[in-house]
């Protein structure tokens, strides 16, 4: 689960890390009010969304009069914005965080994140900060500074001084960023954090470090005890169907094609997803119903399915082991016939029970396309889409 | 011989008398493995599915020379009864469990460690379907019917994906040595690699069948070890070649990730380390025939 930057920097605060003075802003009103509040001359506008690389997508606004902050709020709010982290369909914003200007001497990177290949937290940083981060990454990487830290006894104060020192910082600094690394490395810890990103950490005019972008996603898995975090989800930033699927104990993931797709096991799924693209069609939406898929599991994974529009024609993969093939078949029939589909539906059931399954399909006597093995329901998919399209076309 | 389980292992349920818990310990007992019996703190003492019931792993080490676990405890307690498995002198334990955080796995993995590497507990998953040795035992949550007796290793994350490999050799002919089913976790107990180690000792294993996914390292790191190591031929599916890059959040993920992670790149390092690729899901099973008519 990813939160906002205000929620992070709030958090991270709550850790002794340095952030600029910044407010909470819902409407263009809002927005001037916490630049009075704030005071000073110089204010930044950032739209409030979940993903990176805002400012090249017109998320961060520089503003010197209210007018302009009132005039940037406005062209932020209500607004989709398009980074090349969101995906072509953006994310909406709806919170501005309003925050004092820095006087920015330079602009560095920072980030923990757990390292799945050496099983531990890693610790990454750079002396050159910013948006070109990845870049710099690729094409000069021992300008990057990465260090393990050992589970057993967690960050060691040398490692903070030898990333504060890789980071480019003088000997009167040391002491300030070894407390700011010390303070994101226990939030990681205490709060389950997968990844907390600070980029630019900036170094400002008078020596200050401070944290003016902050970026963390939590561990899905651990929110069932970390009850504070799980409070800062924000649902508008999330993809509609996957927090429907979600809150029903499914798992969605929403593409761009128009085969909608129910299947069992996220593996399956993907192999799944390379047979439709093999056979020339493309996958609208996986629907992951699990094990343990009882007749109401499966008609509400089959509503959700349905619920893009755009879907033409809809395949029902399962592979049967902790799940029952007979009681899939009755979810299948039971759905068809309480929603009244009137696309092409292919059902393709294997495994544990599969007889029982694939004769209540038959005795149904629903219009029901059946395959037997992977290769067959992914070309028999692609060529019912196929003609629900020319007959959509037709009509 | 096999890997890992036989029909004489020794295998306890941790989690025994739970709904889960109970209806797969059944389904091993069917199966023909060698389920001794159960742990769920608390109930010590009664009996369950004609099998008696244990307050700790430890006990049941002690009394019925426990050698195997399988774990169906929720996720906030699996980690901790992963240790207890370990802590116990089990020697291989599988983890079915979906949803253990991430930093109770570092946790596990780190006390693991502590073990010296010959009394070191084997563990496969967390999110895992089990491993199963066809016609001997079952040690986790598959459709043991789908399996035939054979001398084929199987390798894979993801469950379902490992019964569609099953039943595709099945129709072939084609029989399994040992499944095993290492999970989709970020951190996982073993490795492709670690099971590949077993798989190359083994004498009833003649081919090895790795079902990999897009994310992660560890199948180029299987075609490493395979190119160096193996005498055996190695065939091997990569689900998600046509998978679009996910939506993410920040830098840091994209800093740290090194090439060969992409199901693409991960198919072109592998074939040139000499592993024969499975072009789609369903041609898993002719894949191996056709190296199989080879040797």
């Amino acid at each position: 689960m990813d939160i906002h930057e205000y929620q992070a920097k709030e958090i991270l605060e709550g850790y002794g890390v340095k952030i600029a003075e910044g407010g909470l802003a819902y409407s263009p009103e809002d927005a001037v009010q916490r630049a009075r509040e704030i005071g000073g001359s110089v204010w930044a506008v950032k739209a409030q969304i979940h993903s990176g690389a805002r400012g090249k997508a017109g998320g961060v606004k520089i503003c010197f009069t209210h007018e302009e902050v009132i005039a940037a709020a406005e062209s932020m709010l209500g607004k989709r914005l398009v980074t090349h982290q969101t995906g072509p369909e953006g994310k909406v914003c709806s919170r501005l965080y309003i925050e004092a200007g820095t006087d920015i001497e330079k602009e560095l990177y920072f980030s923990f994140l757990v390292d799945r290949t050496h099983e531990s937290i890693i610790m990454v940083g750079s002396a050159e900060g910013g948006m070109e981060i990845e870049e710099l990454a690729e094409n000069s990487p021992e300008k990057i500074k990465k260090i393990h830290i050992d589970p057993a006894v967690g960050l060691l104060d040398f490692q903070a001084r030898e990333m504060a020192f890789a980071l480019g910082l003088d000997a009167t600094q040391i002491s300030h960023a070894v407390k700011f690394i010390r303070g994101c490395y226990r939030a990681m810890r205490e709060l389950d954090v997968n990844m907390l990103e600070i980029n630019p950490l900036v170094v400002t005019k008078t020596g200050e470090l401070i944290t003016l972008d902050a970026k963390m996603g939590f561990d899905d898995n651990a929110l069932f005890r970390r009850p504070k975090v799980a409070e800062l989800r924000d649902k508008t930033q999330e993809h509609p169907q996957e927090m429907a699927a979600a809150d029903r104990g499914l798992s969605y993931v929403g593409l761009d094609g128009d085969i909608g797709c129910m299947i069992n096991g996220a593996g399956l799924a993907m192999a799944t997803m390379d047979m439709i693209k093999l056979a020339g069609g493309e996958p609208a939406n996986f629907l992951d119903v699990g094990g343990g898929a009882s007749a109401e599991r499966t008609e509400k994974a089959f509503r959700l399915v349905l619920a893009d529009k755009g879907v033409k024609a809809m395949l029902v993969n399962i592979f049967a082991g902790i799940n029952r093939c007979d009681w899939i078949a009755e979810g299948v029939v039971q759905a068809v016939k309480k929603i009244d589909m009137n696309i092409p539906l292919i059902v393709r059931l294997s495994g544990t029970n599969v007889e029982e399954g694939r004769k209540i399909i038959a005795e149904s006597g629903l219009p029901i396309i059946t395959a037997v093995t992977l290769a067959e329901a992914a070309e028999k998919a692609v060529q019912a889409r196929n003609e629900q399209v020319a007959k959509e076309g037709a009509a | 011989m096999a890997i890992l389980i036989n029909k004489n292992t020794r295998m306890i349920v941790q989690g025994f008398t739970g709904k889960i818990g109970s209806f797969h310990a059944q389904d091993m007992m069917n199966y023909g493995s060698n389920v001794v019996g159960g742990i769920t703190p608390g109930k010590g003492g009664q009996t369950h599915l004609d099998r008696p019931v244990f307050n700790t792993v430890k006990e049941a080490v002690e009394q019925e020379g426990a050698e195997a676990s399988i774990i169906f405890v929720p996720p906030a307690f699996a980690a901790d009864s992963i240790m207890e498995a370990a802590d116990a002198g089990i020697k291989y334990c599988v983890s079915i469990t979906d949803g253990i955080p991430t930093q109770d796995m570092m946790k596990v993995k780190q006390y693991l460690r502590k073990f010296p590497k010959n009394e070191r507990m084997v563990l496969t998953g967390p999110n895992c379907a089990g491993t199963i040795t066809p016609g001997e035992a079952m040690l986790g949550i598959m459709p043991g019917h789908i399996y035939q007796t054979g001398i084929v290793g199987v390798v894979g994350r993801s469950g379902t994906l490992g019964y569609e490999a099953a039943d595709q050799m099945r129709e072939l002919g084609i029989g399994i040595s040992t499944s095993v089913g290492i999970g989709g976790d970020p951190i996982n107990g073993s490795s492709h690699r670690d099971i590949f180690e077993k798989f190359e000792q083994d004498d009833e294993t003649k081919l090895v069948l790795m079902i990999g996914e897009i994310g992660g390292p560890q199948e180029v790191e299987v075609g490493v070890y395979a190119a160096k190591h193996m005498n055996k031929p190695v065939v091997a599916y990569i689900a998600g070649l046509t998978a679009p890059k996910g939506r993410r959040m920040g830098h840091a993920g994209a800093i740290i990730s090194s090439a060969g992670e992409s199901a693409a790149e991960k198919v072109e390092m592998l074939q040139d380390l000499g592993v024969t690729i499975a072009p789609t899901p369903s041609a898993m099973g002719e894949t191996i025939a056709k190296v199989l008519a080879k040797m």
